[in-house]
């Protein structure tokens, strides 16, 4: 009996010594830490890498010879398990890397971690900050403080076929609803295709609509917003992309179908240009700024993209910003861009890019236009996560809930989720 | 007979307690724990205090009506799942028992196959036979571009049919083993007091069977009522608005995607205590009608 007591207070202690683990954040280095030693840097890893790395090299190379007695530890990351990776070096400072790469719809769940540092002196000081436009810096602020240098951005437009334009003779439309109607000719005189390529669970195609009428995705079942998802949905019916077809459609299906030809136009990123030439729509397109709702106006596109930045527990913060400057500044945006097809985020970079290649157009000028971006809040991540916006689109498009129904329904959620 | 009450056989227990302690015990012990704070990211890695919250996880989730929604639909899902795989693998276990060798070497294999195909790739290679335009199936019946994941029922009865093919074959096994077992002389009795095969397997098979049937019908209920990876995987994470949700799936969505890991914890307690009282009330049945397991 003694000992199944003792049995049992042992069990009791070591159980009650067991709360679940959290790791203290470590003491930043305020003196800006060694400026000798390797830098750690971890980037993305992206299917065929090799263009990226070549310019990477470079980078360090310069960096390198600049900086006597430095050499720079650059690993590639799978983006798919980033986010362990990341809370991994928030958790051991020991192993944190100095300068990440990082996608910027990240950005509040780091910081909210406190993962990041403060780069709101390193930018003003360095002499082409001044050249990062306010969407970006906006995109890369978080409650007033600046945790990243937009690296490069994507954003969509819209394509369109030319061959089935011209045949059919339209133009390109320069409103939403002239996109609207468009895409019906297209479907009622070509019925094997889809006028426009629009999928429920394409949220960044959905969102320029809410945008372009003047909605918020904070205010979701505003009237402005609900007349945007209305303007969406609505090309998922029989006469533009059956809801049988195209209710649960990821973005990635979208280009999948215009790239093949099974579709008249498709809201596609300047990232997806490999993959449309790879299509039997390649030299058949044309790309122009996605309409906003009067002619001549542009849909403010989604500004997705990476940021670099300086983990909080880097042990070499000072090198790290030089390092991050030299790489995220023009010439390197540039040779980024020849690269990976990535649009710089400077201005500097971008106006040289445009000059080389005519393709980029429609993106830089929907870029100039205003982008907008997912609210910066770590609520947020619980809202993608749960997949709120293509339920709400998906309600609204198969007809199980009407308009006013799913976006009361996608607002409350998303309310609670960002205010918690 | 007089118990001589020694020290020893605690002893020989402790071994197998430690492990079953720390296998068991203590990760139950943590998701509880877990289930009463507020623990997300931010928590894990430092950047905030852990905080108590009582029973607010679980006020929480009692409030939500889209939890009673899914938790309604896994039920009735895993109920029709598991009831489909017991009937499949009944009939097919009694007809291995009455063909013969060939043909019931390739059935065992046929059913092995399917079982040791990963639940990845089974579903994907399922999703490709019923894909809406160049599924096999759909060519075959002449209906391409039907979208069999559009409408909540089709869905459902697609990934239920996946689960029932990758489970059967358990139950196939298990019971035929059971059958194999049975004295012959108690089969041919009744043959000779004229049974049919249908009236055979109800009222001599089956009550001879019940300790593995037992076993059988707990284990389908507990991986039914889990199912994940068929419904994660062919209904991209919960079908068309949701439609196709289950728990399981649920509350990876709702807690683990966006590591709220609180609130994940409190379903997972939520989901232990179902199990734990279905599998309790279908042993107590068992008990009452005579058998001891």
């Amino acid at each position: 009996m003694r000992l199944r007591l003792a049995v049992a207070s042992a069990l009791a202690l070591t159980m009650t010594a067991c709360a679940p683990s959290t790791s203290t954040p470590a003491a930043t280095a305020t003196d800006g830490g060694p400026r000798t030693g390797a830098l750690k840097v971890w980037l993305f890893d992206e299917p065929n890498r090799a263009p990226k790395e070549a310019v990477v090299k470079e980078a360090v190379a310069e960096f390198t010879a600049a900086h006597p007695d430095t050499s720079v530890d650059v690993q590639y990351i799978a983006v798919e398990t980033r986010s362990e990776r990341f809370k991994g070096a928030f958790n051991d400072p020991a192993s944190a890397p100095d300068v990440v790469e990082y996608g910027n719809t990240d950005l509040p769940e780091y910081a909210a971690a406190g993962g990041l540092a403060d780069l709101g002196t390193v930018v003003s000081g360095w002499s082409e900050g001044a050249d990062l436009s306010a969407d970006a810096k906006a995109s890369a602020t978080y409650e007033g403080t600046l945790l990243g240098v937009p690296w490069y951005v994507g954003v969509r437009a819209l394509y369109y076929r030319t061959d089935v334009f011209t045949s059919l003779g339209l133009t390109a439309p320069t409103t939403l609803a002239e996109l609207t109607t468009t895409a019906r000719t297209i479907r009622s005189k070509k019925p094997d295709m889809y006028g426009i390529a629009v999928g429920g669970k394409y949220t960044y195609g959905a969102m320029p609509f809410v945008w372009a009428n003047g909605g918020e995705l904070t205010e979701i079942d505003s009237a402005a917003s609900k007349t945007g998802l209305k303007s969406y949905t609505d090309l998922i019916a029989e006469d533009n992309c059956p809801p049988q077809n195209c209710a649960d459609l990821t973005g990635g299906k979208t280009v999948d179908l215009f790239a093949s030809g099974k579709a008249g136009m498709g809201i596609l990123g300047n990232f997806n240009r490999a993959a449309v030439d790879a299509g039997v729509a390649k030299g058949k397109y044309a790309v122009v700024p996605l309409p906003g709702v009067t002619a001549g106006s542009v849909a403010p596109a989604f500004a997705g993209g990476n940021n670099l930045g300086v983990m909080k527990n880097a042990q070499r913060p000072a090198l790290a910003a030089d390092f991050l400057t030299l790489l995220a500044g023009k010439k390197y945006q540039a040779k980024m861009y020849d690269a990976m097809g990535n649009l710089p985020t400077l201005k500097s970079a971008s106006d040289e890019v445009a000059a080389k290649d005519a393709f980029v157009k429609p993106f830089l000028d929907t870029i100039t236009a205003g982008t907008k971006f997912v609210p910066l809040n770590p609520g947020w991540g619980k809202v993608d996560a749960s997949a709120v916006l293509p339920t709400m689109i998906e309600k609204v498009a198969t007809g199980k809930a009407s308009v006013d129904e799913a976006t009361g329904e996608a607002a409350k959620l998303i309310d609670e989720a960002l205010t918690k | 007979m007089t118990r001589v009450r020694t020290r020893a056989p605690l002893w020989l227990l402790l071994p197998a307690a430690v492990v079953l302690g720390g296998l068991f015990l203590y990760p139950m012990y943590q998701l509880g724990l877990l289930s009463v704070l507020d623990f997300t990211q931010a928590q894990v890695s430092g950047g905030q205090p852990t905080r108590f919250v009582g029973a607010d996880n679980y006020t929480r989730l009692f409030t939500d009506p889209r939890f009673w929604d899914v938790l309604l639909a896994t039920v009735l899902f895993a109920a029709a799942c598991v009831l489909a795989t017991l009937a499949v693998g009944a009939g097919l276990a009694v007809l291995l028992t009455r063909i013969s060798r060939i043909p019931r070497l390739l059935l065992s294999l046929a059913a092995m196959a399917a079982w040791a195909v990963p639940a990845v790739s089974g579903s994907t290679t399922w999703m490709f036979l019923f894909d809406t335009d160049l599924g096999y199936v759909n060519q075959l019946l002449g209906i391409e571009g039907f979208n069999w994941m559009y409408d909540r029922y089709t869905a459902f009865a697609l990934v239920g049919a996946v689960v029932v093919w990758a489970s059967f074959p358990f139950v196939m096994v298990t019971l035929y083993a059971g059958i194999e077992a049975i004295p012959k002389s108690v089969l041919e009795a009744a043959a000779l007091d004229g049974a049919n095969a249908w009236r055979a397997f109800w009222q001599i098979m089956v009550p001879i069977l019940r300790p593995v049937l037992a076993i059988v019908v707990i284990q389908s209920i507990i991986w039914d009522f889990k199912v994940f990876t068929q419904i994660y995987v062919m209904t991209r994470g919960g079908g068309l608005a949701g439609q196709n949700m289950t728990l399981n799936v649920y509350a990876y969505q709702q807690a683990f995607a966006s590591s709220e890991y609180g609130r994940g914890a409190a379903i997972g307690v939520v989901m232990m205590l179902i199990l734990l009282a279905v599998t309790l009330l279908y042993l107590r049945t068992l008990r009452r009608s005579g058998e001891t397991l």
